[in-house]
């Protein structure tokens, strides 16, 4: 790489704009400035603040869990308490975190820049899906600080319509409806941004492949979660009407409730990955200063996934009671939908192959969510073959499973993506060396606690209980170590984030080297993004990037 | 069309002055480069939003279609209770109403702002018709005790149930509308203000549309109940009448017999024994469904009625949620907003008005004409 004195210079680019000292930040001023503001930036930055206050919550619950099951019996938490717990941490983690996480966060605040638009296409109601998020989680508290629910996430009937905890199965389920029309406005906004407002010289398959991911997250978001919402709808008439529908008592069937919960959650499942794996298509091709490889074959794999999720509902309910041929059909389709996974993990190798790899913080984070991811999606393998599910469901090994594609998948991504983006987000460059140590303490950690769990599911660990046999002990208080490094390694992540605003290096304007639109603009950018409409490359085209010693970032050569 | 403005607060500074380099009219959001592309992504935002609402009533047609085909009597039985004539003027009124809105369309892309409010305000006035004969539909069944799943308590003694004044409770809402209206237009008339006078007007006479129904309404379905004559309504109330009492006799029974629907092995029948059979008799399913099983309680028509009410109950409110709407367009319309080049919000309101009537014309057969 070669240092230049002379700064380089791409047309409307100057030294002096390289750290702007007018930028959305300061663009205006107030609590109102911000609370009613339509600027996507602003809005993606308050999901960001709301999606890690969740976490954070949500991951207090977790340790609550891990340290209550350190003994075999007589936890800390009374087995009612345990119930709710558990619940609870599924629930937020769910619905409030890892569902709104990387596309209402990150994905507002980079999709308009990522295609040179001032905005997305519907501001306001970018604005709305944000208040209505904030009334799902007023509600969640409630559930929380009224009486507490322990139905796990899941709300299945009939116990959801038994349990004595019913105003929180309601205030609960009104979290849920709202929350899932948050998440249709924000899919619905992104659809339409993306086809009308893309630039010209844009096409297609020129986007940025985390605008794919997008794109094909919110097909998901509007097609599935209407369903939840009649589902959860139809849950809170059940419990304040009694209408039966799902209540076995009055000749109603309480499958159909799975049914309708799951045709909504599997493709849920891809809301939460794909617009993680678009980070780590980012990431990989960035950090190894190297053009994608394979990709069409991403593009497509992620519309592939947002189709097939559809057709494999059925792989939750195995053991709930199905005809044999129905579940031989979903166990087929179960099978085919991890090809386009795996697809892109051997791209994402082959983009590393003869690339320049910088193992910096993102990068650290991008390796550990294709280590992590493998292992998650190969554990749902034998989850999605009817022989041995009988033997794995409703064990750890489901939740060791789920975890390795939820948290080590997505939230691993969502790491990295805050940690990329950071510098462009906030204008100041984080800690690098602090940032590496979290990314490995955090990947240790997480080892240590789920890998025991595929073992303590296998050998006949149920999920969801209190107390378990003594045999199983020194597992679960390897996980409960485990569960404590991992958290300490997510707080000093937080901790170097938040370090960076106090005395981070102002970033420049292209820290890593990235050819996507985002890095053309100003770091943080400012109030409308571009003053003037950017001209549309190639997003994977390195060759004409260069670094600049006097920024300490990249400039693209004229 | 004023997005965006609230937060561009005035900013001195230098470098920032060439912000808007186009002349962007007032009904164009400055995040937009020109009209067509407003106008593509509102239609596509909206077309997206249509999807979500079909696979919103989808789950409900699905439960429709499981109850159904497992309980096809009941679906027969509770039918009868809905009364055709008024399902059918409901589902015109429906019709004419989106013929209204389509001229409504065409009227503001061709500037005929007085043909807009007109068009708009009928739409309006059709969506209160049904809303009040659907009120009269509904508290017909309440008195009746057609109620919901767990609720289900049909009454028995006498043709009309008691007297509980659901329909007075009903009308409350619409009557402060109506009042609130009513005051609005006088106002309107009292200040001449010609604005106010096109908004006051069509809302007022919607208001007024929604007691029409009530009227239509509770004609109909009295007439209903005289032309049916007393032999063969009063016959069909002794039916019910008939299967509670069995019902009452032999519980049991009853509950037996449910589960013999579902199982195909020849099972004994406690009523058979119960009349004197000998008790080994064992019976086909098949010939157990011939005296009828009694499907008029909870775990039967109750089931019936909640899927009812949440169908209808889903889609009313998306008629009010479309009144809200067109009441907005109304505002604009009246300030002349809208021209060739900006006519999305109605187009798009349009849209949405077409799917509402388009899942009415789902609801009425599938509930009201099943025999
Ligand atoms: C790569 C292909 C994948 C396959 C073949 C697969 C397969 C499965 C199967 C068969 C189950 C049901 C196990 C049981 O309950 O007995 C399951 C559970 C689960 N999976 Fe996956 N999975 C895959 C990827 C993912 C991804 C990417 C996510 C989320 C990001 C995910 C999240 C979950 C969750 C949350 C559950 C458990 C839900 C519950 O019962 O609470 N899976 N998976
Ligand atoms: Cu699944």
């Amino acid at each position: 790489m070669s240092v230049v004195d002379r700064p380089l210079a791409s047309p409307g680019y100057s030294e002096a704009d390289s750290y702007p000292t007018h930028h959305f930040l300061n663009h205006s001023h107030g609590i109102l400035s911000w609370a009613l503001t339509l600027d996507h930036k602003r809005i993606g930055l308050m999901y960001l603040v709301g999606v890690m206050s969740s976490f954070a919550l949500g991951g207090l619950f977790a340790l609550m869990i891990r340290i209550h099951l350190w003994n075999f019996q007589d936890g800390w938490l009374s087995n009612k308490t345990y119930n709710q717990v558990f619940t609870l941490h599924g629930a937020i983690m769910v619905f409030l975190f890892i569902i709104p996480s990387i596309p209402a966060a990150l994905g507002n605040f980079l999709l308009p820049i990522m295609l040179g638009t001032k905005d997305v296409a519907f501001p306001r109601l970018n604005l709305m899906s944000f208040y209505l998020w904030i009334t799902g989680l007023v509600f969640f508290l409630a559930a929380l600080s009224i009486t507490g629910l322990d139905t796990g996430w899941t709300f299945y009937t009939p116990y959801s319509i038994d349990t004595q905890q019913g105003g929180a199965v309601l205030a609960a389920t009104f979290g849920v409806f709202v929350l899932g029309f948050s998440s249709i406005f924000t899919g619905l906004n992104f659809i339409v941004t993306i086809n009308t407002m893309r630039p010209p010289g844009m096409s297609w398959f020129r986007m940025p492949l985390f605008l794919w991911a997008l794109y094909s997250t919110s097909i998901i978001q509007v097609l599935a979660t209407p369903v939840l919402g009649i589902t959860v709808l139809l849950l809170s008439a059940e419990r304040l009407l009694g209408i039966g529908i799902f209540d076995p008592k009055l000749n109603g069937d309480p499958v159909t409730f799975q049914h309708f919960f799951w045709f909504y959650s599997h493709p849920a499942v891809y809301i939460m990955i794909l617009p993680a794996m678009g980070i780590i298509s980012e990431l990989m091709s960035v950090h190894c200063h190297k053009g994608i490889f394979g990709y069409r074959m991403i593009a497509y794999s992620s519309i592939a996934i947002a189709l097939f999720g559809f057709l494999v509902w059925g792989h939750h309910m195995f053991t709930s009671g199905m005809a044999d041929v129905t579940a031989v059909v979903f166990s087929a389709l179960t099978f085919t939908v991890s090809i386009p996974s795996a697809i892109k993990v051997f791209n994402w190798l082959g983009t590393m192959y003869q690339g320049t790899v910088s193992l910096n913080t993102p990068m650290l984070y991008a390796l550990a969510f294709i280590f992590l991811f493998t292992i998650g999606g190969l554990t749902g393998l034998p989850l999605g073959a009817l022989s041995t599910d009988m033997h794995f469901h409703d064990t750890y090994f489901v939740v060791a499973h789920f975890h390795y594609v939820m948290m080590g998948g997505t939230l691993v991504a969502f790491l990295g993506g805050v940690f990329h983006w950071w510098p462009k987000m906030t204008g100041r460059m984080f800690n690098d060396k602090l940032g590496i140590v979290s990314a490995i303490i955090v990947f240790v950690g997480f080892n240590l606690t789920f890998l025991p769990q595929f073992v303590l599911g296998s050998r006949g660990m149920p999920r969801r209980y209190a107390t378990y046999l003594p045999e199983f002990q020194p597992l679960h208080q390897l996980s409960t170590i485990g569960s404590l490094t991992l958290g300490s390694g997510l707080l000093l992540a937080l901790i170097v984030l938040l370090m960076s605003l106090v005395n981070g290096k102002k970033a420049p304007r292209n820290p890593w080297g990235g050819a996507t639109l985002e890095w053309e603009c100003a770091s943080p950018p400012p109030h409308d993004n571009f003053s003037s409409a950017p001209t549309v490359g190639d997003p994977y085209d390195f060759s004409n990037i260069e670094y600049d010693g006097k920024t300490g970032g990249y400039v693209k050569r004229a | 069309m004023t997005a965006i403005q609230d937060t561009h607060i005035p900013n001195h500074e230098a470098g920032h002055a060439d912000d808007h380099h186009h002349e962007h009219p007032s009904w164009l959001a400055h995040h937009f480069d020109d009209a067509e592309q407003q106008f593509d992504s509102g239609k596509l935002g909206m077309w997206l939003f249509l999807v979500t609402e079909v696979l919103f009533f989808s789950g409900m047609f699905c439960a429709y279609a499981l109850y159904r085909n497992r309980n096809p009597e009941v679906f027969e039985f509770c039918s009868s209770f809905l009364n055709e004539k008024l399902g059918a003027i409901n589902t015109g009124v429906l019709l004419f109403s989106s013929l209204t809105m389509a001229w409504a369309v065409r009227a503001a892309q061709l500037r005929q702002h007085q043909l807009l409010v007109g068009m708009l305000g009928a739409t309006l006035g059709c969506a209160a018709i049904f809303l009040g004969v659907k009120s009269v539909e509904y508290s017909h069944k309440w008195e009746l005790g057609l109620l919901p799943g767990r609720f289900y308590v049909p009454q028995i003694e006498g043709h009309h149930g008691a007297h509980h004044g659901y329909l007075e409770m009903l009308c409350i809402v619409p009557a402060i509308v109506t009042v609130l209206c009513a005051a609005y237009a006088v106002f309107s008339w009292a200040i001449k203000s010609t604005f106010h006078q096109q908004v006051s007007g069509p809302l007022l006479t919607a208001a007024l549309c929604f007691f029409v129904g009530v009227f239509l309404g509770q004609y109909l379905e009295a007439q209903e109940e005289a032309t049916k004559g007393h032999a063969n309504h009063h016959e069909h109330h002794m039916s019910v009448q008939g299967h509670i009492d069995h019902d009452s006799h032999d519980h049991a029974a009853a509950s037996d017999t449910h589960e013999h629907d579902h199982g195909s092995a020849p099972a004994p029948v406690a009523a058979v024994a119960s009349s004197g059979g000998s008790s080994d008799v064992y019976v086909d399913s098949k010939e157990l469904a011939t005296p009828k099983p009694n499907v008029n309680k909870s775990t039967m028509a109750g089931l019936f009625f909640s899927i009812y009410y949440c169908m209808t109950g889903v889609h009313a409110v998306h008629i009010i949620g479309g009144m809200i709407v067109i009441s907005w367009l109304i505002v604009k319309a009246a300030r002349h907003e809208f021209h060739e080049q900006y006519f999305g919000p109605v187009d798009n309101v349009g849209l949405y008005w077409h799917l509402v009537d388009f899942i009415w014309i789902y609801l009425f057969p599938l509930l009201y004409l099943i025999t």
